[in-house]
């Protein structure tokens, strides 16, 4: 019996990997377009950035390096939101349009190593672009960091990971349910859950209605703990108001994310859906 | 990783099976259609039968071949057996496993080749078929080597391992299709139209390959075809599914006595009352 266990574990282990590897592959073939999108999320921070600045030319009075600073977070964490979701999302429209889907969803992969080795896939690599991102930005525009922490902030990005992903599974399922319009439904998921989690401005500017969801968007927390801790030089313990809701909502959406998604397949196994588009 | 002729298949639970390799009863699938304008209110759905109360058995080490035309309902009877879809009723069993009710049990026992090759076209066969061996829980020590041998065998090139899926020729990718499933080791091997589209040469070596598996592995082949050849050819039995009801399955010769025909196609004719032809002219109307 723990024998079996153990194979089974080990099953599980080795796709999870499978799922990484895959992924691995595609970003080296794909080398040249993942730079050339790099380079435009440099370009497009780079623009937002810049309002700080413009701001200050146009004779209004600021801190122009704090609200850089303020800018480029706003910038980098909406673009490694965003790759958490395209990743998650996109491969599963991926799939469909090269027509290995049916090998995948055929396969004996659970679908927790499944959607898990996307997301950790997702949040290795979202990492390192981010990093890269945030550090080409940050030295173009000469911005300084009088006290950053940026362990502090590293740990509030590792935890908002966790609810990124869950809410990225919740995402993926669009393209099963609806092959032409779900990965467009999954852009736009992330767009409304930046938009009200305080991107480029303090969620206390919104209408109280766009407040109240700022309360349950892992952005709204992730935001506010990372300018803490690169802002303010705020500490582990100083961010564990933002951390503690990042770690909750995390171990509530990986679950419901599951569960949406088997959800979101028995749908498409029901239907037919579940096949080769293109 | 290969797996010799004569072992026995141990399902979940450790039991050898004693059961048939597939064993289908009064298998029902419907699937809703949306006639004309999909405007809001506009358009009437309607359900399509698929499958109708589709009955039959396949013993362990035997290959039946299903011959229908485009939308017999082929297809449909593959992806159930291979748990991509859910059935409305009936049942449907591989070695004694119910396809519905314990998918994963299933899914360690087949794998498929379909028409299309369906890889990530951009990476190598050594790629694709590395990370798609990772689902069936073979490791990078055991796909280092197993990878090469199972090429070498499907008479692959190895020094095109490492190009793009997209640079090879369809022939070739079949090849790398079949090379996937029996990396896994397969008990059941569902093939749909693995032939569809290839010039005769490839056509005739992916048949050769199908008759060296079932010889090697003692692999349970269900074969889904529209071409009689190769159903005659690669089959100990053929069905005929037509409109998603399974009309005959049998010996080839039998099947032919039974309608009175000299070939297959003529017993074809005969118990669907449409030839290909019938088919292609419908499908230029359509």
């Amino acid at each position: 019996m723990r024998g079996e266990t153990t194979g089974a574990l080990r099953r599980e282990l080795v796709g999870f990997a499978g799922i990484v590897e895959r992924n691995t592959y595609l970003i080296r073939r794909f080398v040249w377009w993942e730079l050339a999108w790099f380079l435009y999320t440099v370009a497009n921070t780079l623009t937002i950035v810049f309002i700080a600045k413009g701001v200050e030319a146009g004779g209004y009075r600021l801190d122009v390096n704090r609200e850089m600073i303020i800018l480029l977070i706003g910038a980098v964490v909406w673009s490694y939101l965003g790759l958490v979701f395209e990743i998650e999302t996109e491969t599963v429209a991926w799939e469909r349009w090269e027509g290995t889907i049916e090998y995948t969803f055929m396969a004996p992969l659970s679908r927790p190593a499944h959607l898990l080795g996307m997301g950790a896939f997702a949040v290795l690599y979202g990492v390192i672009r981010t990093v890269a991102l945030f550090g080409l930005v940050a030295v173009m525009l000469g911005v300084h960091f009088t006290n950053p922490n940026f362990a502090s902030a590293t740990v509030v990005l590792a935890a908002s990971s966790f609810s990124f992903v869950g809410i990225g599974m919740i995402t993926a399922v669009l393209p099963l349910i609806s092959p032409e319009k779900g990965a467009q439904l999954g852009f736009i998921a992330q767009g409304l859950l930046l938009v009200v989690s305080g991107v480029y401005y303090p969620v206390d500017v919104m209408p109280g209605w766009m407040q109240a969801i700022a309360t349950i968007s892992p952005a709204t927390y992730a935001l506010h703990g990372i300018r803490g801790a690169l802002l303010d030089g705020q500490s582990v313990s100083q961010v564990s108001g933002d951390l503690w809701p990042l770690l909750v909502l995390g171990v509530v959406a990986i679950p419901v994310g599951l569960a949406v998604f088997r959800a979101g397949e028995r749908y498409a196994k029901r239907h037919g859906s579940l096949k080769r588009n293109g | 990783m290969l797996v010799p002729a004569g072992r026995s298949i141990v399902p979940p639970g450790g039991r050898v099976s004693i059961e048939p390799a597939v064993e289908v009863c009064d298998l029902r699938k419907e699937f809703i259609r949306r006639d004309g304008s999909r405007m809001r209110g506009q358009g009437r759905r309607r359900r399509v039968p698929a499958l109708r109360d589709v009955s039959f058995t396949v013993d362990r080490g035997e290959c039946v071949a299903i011959l229908g035309q485009n939308g017999s309902g082929k297809s449909t009877l593959v992806r159930v057996l291979s748990t991509l879809l859910l059935h409305d009723g009936g049942s449907a069993r591989v070695f004694g496993i119910d396809v519905a009710a314990k998918p994963r049990a299933v899914q360690r026992l087949v794998n498929r080749v379909s028409v299309e090759a369906s890889f990530f076209k951009r990476m190598s066969p050594d790629e694709n078929l590395s990370y798609s061996a990772r689902f069936y829980g073979l490791t990078p020590r055991q796909t280092r080597t197993a990878i090469p041998e199972i090429l070498r065998r499907v008479g692959f090139p190895p020094e095109r391992r490492g190009e793009p899926m997209e640079d090879l020729s369809r022939g070739m990718q079949q090849k790398i299709a079949l090379a996937r499933a029996l990396l896994t080791s397969p008990v059941l091997l569902l093939l749909d139209e693995p032939t569809t589209g290839l010039d005769p040469r490839s056509k005739i070596e992916v048949q050769e390959l199908v008759r060296d598996m079932r010889r090697r592995h003692d692999c349970t082949i269900l074969l889904c075809t529209h071409d009689m050849t190769e159903a005659e050819v690669l089959a100990d039995r053929v069905g005929i599914l037509h409109e998603g009801v399974l009309l005959a399955l049998d010996t080839p010769a039998e099947v032919r006595d039974r309608y009175g025909a000299e070939t297959l196609e003529d017993a074809f004719m005969a118990a669907t009352g449409r030839s290909f032809e019938d088919e292609a002219e419908a499908e230029v109307h359509a």
